[in-house]
Formats: C-alpha cells, structure tokens, sequence
C-alpha cells in the first residue's frame, strides 16, 4: 500500500506545477488582451523585401 | 431614381466625385488616397486585404505642427514609459482600433519607418505599446506617422498628470487558481473515504492531506469574504458576507476538530468548494471593460500642450504652465483651453458639449471667452486671463466633484441575507436547547452542521452569477455599466431626466431648414449663388441647405450685422435679419434665423433645426406610460413645442439650464423622494449626472469622452431603455426565485443536520449540487429575460413625422 503514497505524491506534484503555471501566466499579462492573439497567428509573414521590389517596378 | 453608391477604397466613405483615383481603386478624398499610396509603396497592401474598408476618412487633415509640443523634451518625459540610451517605449491610445486590419498595420509600423523597433498592440484597451530607437527617429515623428496612416494616438491633459495605473488587479484570480486547485485535490482524495467499505483501510493520511490543502484557501483564498466581513462590522452594517465568512469559520473549525480527534473526515470538500464557487461568482459579477473609462474627467478632454506666441514666436507650452496674461494662438477646430479675451480673428466657438448649446456662439475682440469649447472658425488669437486649473469649467467640474454623493441604498440581499441568517439561527438555538434537554453530546455536532449547512452562500452565489450574466447581457447590447450594484438602482427608477443637445439629438444636430413655400431649383441656384458671396457662418448655413452654385452675382451690397444683397439673373436677392429683408417682426424664432426676400418679396427663412435620433418618438411613447419625464437643456426654448408634443404633456420642460441648474432640479426631484435616472452626455450633465441615483453617458461610439457617470449606453441603442430597464427588473425575482428553490437543499441538509447526523458525504453532495443548479437556473433565467432585448424594435416609421416639418 506505500505505493500510494508515490502516487500522491505524484499527482500532488503535477497538479503544483500546473498551479504555478497559471499563475505564472497570469502574471506574465498573457490573459490581458483575448482579441490580439487569435488574430495575430493567421497572419503572413509576407517577405517586405519582395513586395516593396515589386511595387518599385509597377511605380516606374 | 436610386443613385449607385460608390464607396472609397479605404475608409468607405461615398465618393462625391470620381475623381480621385490610384491603381483603379476609387477614393473620397485626397487625404485616402495619400494614406493607400503610402501603404502601397512600403508593400503594407495585407492592411487591405484583412477587413473591407478598414481605414478612417482622411478629409480633415491634421494640422502639420498639430504635434511640434512632442519636442520639448519635458512633456516628453512625462509622457514615456521607459528609456535608455538607445529605447524609448511609449505607449498610445488610439481610439480607432477596430479590427484586425488595425492590429495588423500597428504591429507592422517597422516597415514604416526603420526606426521603429517594435510596436505592440492590446486591443481590448485600445493601446499601442511602441519601442524606437531616439538616435533614428524621435516621438514627434512616431505620432505624425500614425497620424498619417490614419491612427492619430489621443494625448490629453490626464496623460501628462498621472501614469495611467496599468496593474489590473488580479489578486482574486491567484485566490480562484489556488482554490480551484485545492479543491479539486480534496475532493479526489476524499474519494477514498465515502466509497471505501467498512472494512477500509486507514484513512488518515487522507485527512491529513485533506486538512493540509484547505489551509491555503482558508489563509489565502477566502480572506476576501473575512475582510469584507470585518468591514461590515466595523460600519455596523450586517452584509450579507458576515454569514458567509461566519459558515466557513465553523466549518473549518469543526473539521479540524474532526480530524485530529478522528471523529471524522471532516467537510473540508464542502468547504473549499463553496468557496471556489463564490470566488468564481464574485470574478464574473466584477467585469470591467477595459477599453472603456467611467472616470474621465476634465483633464482627459484637454489637449496637452497650445500654442503660446510672444515677439513673433510661437512655441508650444504645456498646459499646466500656462500662466494668466499669455497670448494663445488657438487653430481651427482646437479647444479653448484656458479662459480668455479674444485679441485677434474671428471666434465662431462650439460650446455644445460644455454647456449644450446647439448652435456656434460669436465673439467679438474683447469679449471673455470661456475654455472648454472648440474653435470652428479660422485662427484666433487670445489672451489668457486665468490658469487652465481656475477655468469657469474646471472650477464648476472641481465643486461637483466635492459633492456629497447622495447615499445610495444597500442591495436587497444584504436584507435578505440578514433574514435568512436570524432564521438559522434560530433554528441553531431551539436545536441546541432541545439537545440540551436529551442528548448534550449532540449539540456540538447539530450546530456546527445547521451552521455549515444553512449557509447563505446559495443566495451570495445566485446574486453575483445573476448579476455577472445580466452585466453581460447588457454589454452585448451596448450598455456597459459600472458595477454590479447599478443593475439594481436603475431597476428602481420612477423619473427619468434626459439632456438635449447631444443625448435625444445627433451629433450632427441641427439641420437647416426653409420655412416656407419650396424653392424652385432656379430659385435654389440664385440663392446659393447670392450666399457665397460672404463667408459668414449664416450664410454658411444658407449654402448647407441650398448646394453650391455658381452663377455669376452682380451689384453685390454686403451691410456687417444685417445681410447681404446680390443680383443673378435679373433677380434681386436679399438675405439677412428680419428688418434687411422687411420680414417684420422677429417674432418668436430664436436661435440662428435667416430671411429671404426675392425682389422685394420675403420669400421665407432658413431656420436651425434640431435632428432627432431616429427611434425617439417610440421610446417617450413607451415610456410615458410608465416613468416620470423631465428635460433639461442648455439650449435656448425654441424646439419647446416639438418635445412637449414628443414627450407627452406631463413632462417638465426646462431650458436655457446652466450645468449648475441641472445639478438643482435633480436635487429637487430627489429630496421630493423620487429616483432619478439622468441621461446626458456632455460636461454640463456631469453635475446632475453624479447626482442622479444612476446617471447613463451617452456616447455616439465608445471613444467619446463621456463625463463620470454608472453606465455608458451607445446613442444608437437609446431606444432600447424602458428594455434594459425592464432586464434589470427581471434580475431580481431571478435572484430570488433561484434562492428559494436553493431553499429546497438547505431543508434537506437542515434535516440531517439538526439530529446531528449530517454526514460529510452528504455535505458533499448537497453543496456542489446546489450551487451548480443555482448556476445553471440563473444562467438560463438571465438569457430567457434577456430575450426581449434581441426582438426587433417595432417597425419605425421612415422619418419621425414632427410637427413644424416643411418641404
């Protein structure tokens, strides 16, 4: 039966890095602005380089 | 005939010619067609592609030394955040953050100009956090280039005072995140002991790691309810968190004293997890909308820096440092900042949202000008005759601000709560003293139980949830308020006060219009053609009605303070005051009025006319039925017969009311014992708005500055009132109807209890039990009432047939 005492343990363990992940999260300001985030994923990395060339060329 | 409506590429505006264009893509003006051809030549092209017709109109251009204060190298470091010897971090409110597109320009700004390290966005508080390099690029540059893409940063006077405090506070999240975590582990390793058999093995390392894991939410979490207890007691006043913070004193005390006896296992389950739950209802009902302010006052509307000359130079001074007898040079559409005389140009000033009235009020040299309106004409320049702190305004602001708010009244569930704990205990003494009589062993067990049980936590649990999905119910529909408490002070509204200028009326108020028999297009054209001759502001309004035109005049005659005369195709033309045009007598038309004879015959007059908001005839005929009406207005009394006919003839009508005046009447009303809903928009409503019982700003879109007030309602969901008001209502019988059905658990508990046989499984069931189907029913409660606001308006005739209505 001291095996569950290892599993207390454990789980208690895991459970306490979860809890100061949430609250490290808090902290760090992540749960401040809900819209951004969603947003920012979808967006393109487009290559400045090659639109501004391109533009350069149209413009003449 | 329909006419195509051809849109501006990028801010959608309709395009009056089409002429302006880049690329095939049409524009409205100029000022688009600069903000497109930037974005395009610094490949940013995406920002159009994101959203339709992202950007702003660009037909008012900022005014090139609009930002020459950002140089002065003290504003500046009031106004940063941070910087060393390369970085400089700022952050901007933009007001017209509204979209992706929006997000995704601010945060490509490098691209823009190189020395732009990186900016970043929080969206919901409408904010650009900026990082630049000071040796590449200075703050000026930064400002004018997001002026330029159209994302002009809003910098008032309240930037310069204090750092905007940044800290949210979220010491109540840390307390849920602990709670939650506790209580999910208890209610785990509690498991072990209610389902084990009678032949289980020893649990007391269950206990014990029970016992433990509840000090972190007796210590930590739960002190929001032991201080707001202690609180309550100090003031004498019995809230509704003294029984609460009472049940989880006995609770912890009896299992503790369970545990180390062995006796039992404890309620620590029960315990932790009414706790979790309240927190959780006591987060939802504290929602602050971030973008939003319901605190501005006088400094968030002030500039932060004018123009002072002196020997021919002007330079820009901060506002704080400006000092009586100074010269301002005050530009076309800049506010007046400090109380002046005009010296120099001509000073057309709108005054509406300082003292509402409608129409721009003339200056002459010499006269007093007061701070706080917006100069519509050309430059002027004036001389300070006091700070910008000892204004007319400020000083009207600074005394209201030291009113005594009047006492609002304690919610109904303290009382209820205060009912409900002298029945407990009651029924905890009678217990006692029959166990007393037959068992004295059972007395402990029964009291402690009846007082974990019978916690008033049910009815702390359906308010704040209730509260909380009410205030968001509201939100989705544009009315954000201050906190929880106003849901029920604006239920209990029996007079209802409204503001004029600004609040029933647009922000592009008034209208002109010609009383009289039509004008022919012929006639329009002559008249148009007559009225361009002047550039006075009344012959503007001439021209508002009547179009542009440019017929050739002959034998102009211009008389000052008169009229003016002019000859078009063989027609004499006059247009002035009544005895210019030989109209009579002025009569009784107040307000900004302009004759028109044609050849010697008076034709008719144009007259300023107040624009309704569409919907406002339905909402005073519902709310006649129901509510007192009062108006109060700065303006002067000539649209009197158009809203006591709106209005109804039982509403009080008064005009011509200085800020002051306001703040009176609502003061009558109250001592007559009425409760006072005021709804205004302007600094002059911020008196009687803090006043009032609630007092609603109304906002055309939400980055208008709005006076302190309980509740912010966007101008175009006004006619959604008596349905707000009625949701409110309804937010109390579904806290008490959720209550009394959690009455239904605690007799069931109570039973157990009071013969001392109250197990901690059965705790544990009850508790959980409750309080989620008390969420669950006020969850759908709130929803199933709010479903009245998401009906359609009924069918809104086309335009609001008011009387007086011509051509």
């Amino acid at each position: 039966m001291s095996v569950i005492i290892l599993l207390l343990g454990a789980s208690l363990t895991v459970g306490l890095i979860f809890l100061a992940a949430f609250i490290w999260s808090v902290k760090s300001g992540q749960f401040e602005d809900d819209y951004s985030p969603a947003r920012r994923i979808l967006f393109d990395d487009a290559p400045a380089t090659g639109e501004k060339q391109q533009n350069a060329i149209t413009k003449q | 005939m329909t006419t195509v409506r051809t849109a501006c590429y990028h801010c959608g505006e309709t395009c009056n010619n089409k002429t302006i264009t880049l690329d095939n893509k049409l524009f409205c003006c100029d000022g688009c067609k600069l903000v497109y051809g930037m974005l395009h030549e610094h490949g940013l092209c995406q920002y159009y592609q994101l959203n339709d017709k992202p950007g702003v109109s660009q037909r008012i251009q900022v005014r090139r030394n609009k930002f020459a204060f950002l140089e002065d190298a003290q504003i500046q470091q009031q106004l940063i955040q941070f910087r060393n010897d390369t970085q400089t971090h700022i952050t901007f409110y933009i007001p017209h953050i509204h979209c992706s597109s929006c997000l995704w320009l601010l945060e490509h700004l490098h691209r823009l100009d190189a020395g732009i390290q990186r900016s970043t966005v929080n969206f919901v508080r409408k904010e650009v956090q900026v990082v630049f390099l000071q040796a590449q690029t200075s703050l000026r540059k930064v400002v004018e280039l997001l002026a330029a893409v159209g994302y002009e940063p809003y910098i008032s006077l309240q930037d310069l005072q204090h750092k905007k405090q940044r800290s949210v506070d979220r010491s109540l999240i840390y307390q849920l995140g602990v709670a939650g975590f506790c209580f999910g582990n208890i209610m785990l390793l509690s498991f072990p002991e209610y389902f084990s058999g009678p032949e289980g093995m020893d649990m007391t390392l269950f206990r014990y790691l029970n016992l433990l894991l509840s000090l972190p939410v007796f210590f930590y979490s739960a002190q929001v309810f032991f201080r707001s207890a202690w609180k309550g007691i100090m003031h004498g006043f019995l809230n509704i968190d003294v029984p609460v913070a009472l049940a989880i004193v006995v609770t912890f005390a009896r299992s503790l004293a369970d545990v180390l006896s062995a006796g039992g296992p404890g309620y620590f389950d029960a315990m932790t997890g009414i706790v979790f739950l309240m927190l959780t209802g006591r987060i939802l009902q504290e929602k602050t909308y971030q973008g939003l302010s319901f605190d501005r006052d006088y400094t968030a509307y002030f500039p932060v820096a004018v123009t002072v000359t002196s020997n021919e130079k002007e330079t820009p001074v901060a506002l704080p440092d400006i000092k009586t007898g100074q010269t301002l040079r005050i530009h076309h559409n800049e506010l007046i900042p400090a109380d002046s005389i005009l010296v120099k140009g001509e000073a057309l000033i709108d005054y509406s949202f300082v003292t509402g009235e409608s129409a721009p009020v003339r200056r002459s040299i010499g006269e007093i000008i007061y701070a706080g309106g917006w100069q519509l004409g050309g430059n002027i320049e004036v001389l300070t005759i006091r700070e910008v702190a000892g204004s007319y305004l400020t000083s009207l602001w600074n005394r209201q601000e030291l009113q005594q708010a009047a006492d609002k009244p304690a919610s109904f569930i303290h009382l209820l709560g205060r009912n409900f704990t002298a029945v407990v205990l009651l029924v905890a003494v009678v217990t006692a003293a029959w166990w007393a009589f037959c068992d004295p062993a059972r007395i402990w067990p029964s009291v402690t139980a009846i007082l974990i049980v019978a916690c008033p936590c049910a009815l702390l649990l359906a308010a704040s949830f209730t509260n909380g999905h009410i205030l968001r119910i509201l939100s989705r529909h544009r009315l954000y308020l201050r906190n929880a408490g106003i849901i029920e002070r604006l239920a209990n509204t029996d007079h209802i006060v409204f503001d004029k200028t600004g609040t029933l009326t647009g922000r592009h108020g008034a209208e002109v219009v010609f009383y009289g028999s039509p004008l022919t297009e012929e006639e329009r054209q002559q008249v148009a053609a007559v009225a361009a001759q002047s550039t006075h502001p009344l012959s503007r309004m001439v021209r508002a009605c009547c179009g542009e035109s440019s017929l050739p005049v002959t034998d102009v005659g211009s008389h000052t303070g008169q009229g003016i005369s002019g000859s078009v195709q063989g027609v004499r033309i006059r247009l002035g005051n009544a005895a210019f045009t030989g109209a009579g007598a002025e009569g009784d038309f107040a307000g900004s009025v302009v004759y028109l004879a044609v050849n010697g015959q008076v034709r008719g007059r144009f007259s300023v006319r107040n624009r309704y908001r569409p919907g406002i005839r339905q909402l005073f005929g519902q709310l006649q039925e129901h509510y007192a009406l009062s108006l109060l207005s700065g303006d002067h009394n000539g649209e009197a017969a158009t809203l006591q006919e709106l209005m109804g003839p039982a509403a009080a009508l008064r005009f011509s009311q200085q800020p002051q005046d306001k703040l009176d009447y609502v003061q009558q009303l109250q001592a007559k014992g009425q409760r006072v809903l005021m709804i205004g928009d302007g600094l002059n409503d911020a008196g009687a708005l803090k006043q009032s019982h609630t007092g609603l700003s109304l906002t055309e879109d939400s980055n208008n500055f709005t006076p302190a007030s309980d509740g912010i309602l966007e101008a175009g969901q006004l006619p959604l009132l008596p349905r707000f008001i009625q949701l409110c209502r309804a937010n109390r019988r579904i806290i008490l109807a959720s209550f009394i059905i959690s009455l239904a658990y605690n007799i069931t508990g109570l039973f157990f209890a009071v013969q001392g046989t109250l197990s901690p499984l059965t705790a544990a069931i009850l508790m959980p039990s409750s309080s989620i189907s008390i969420i669950l029913l006020t969850w759908g409660l709130s929803e199933w009432a709010g479903r009245r606001l998401r009906q359609a308006l009924p069918a809104m005739m086309d335009k609001d047939q008011l009387p007086g209505l011509r051509e």
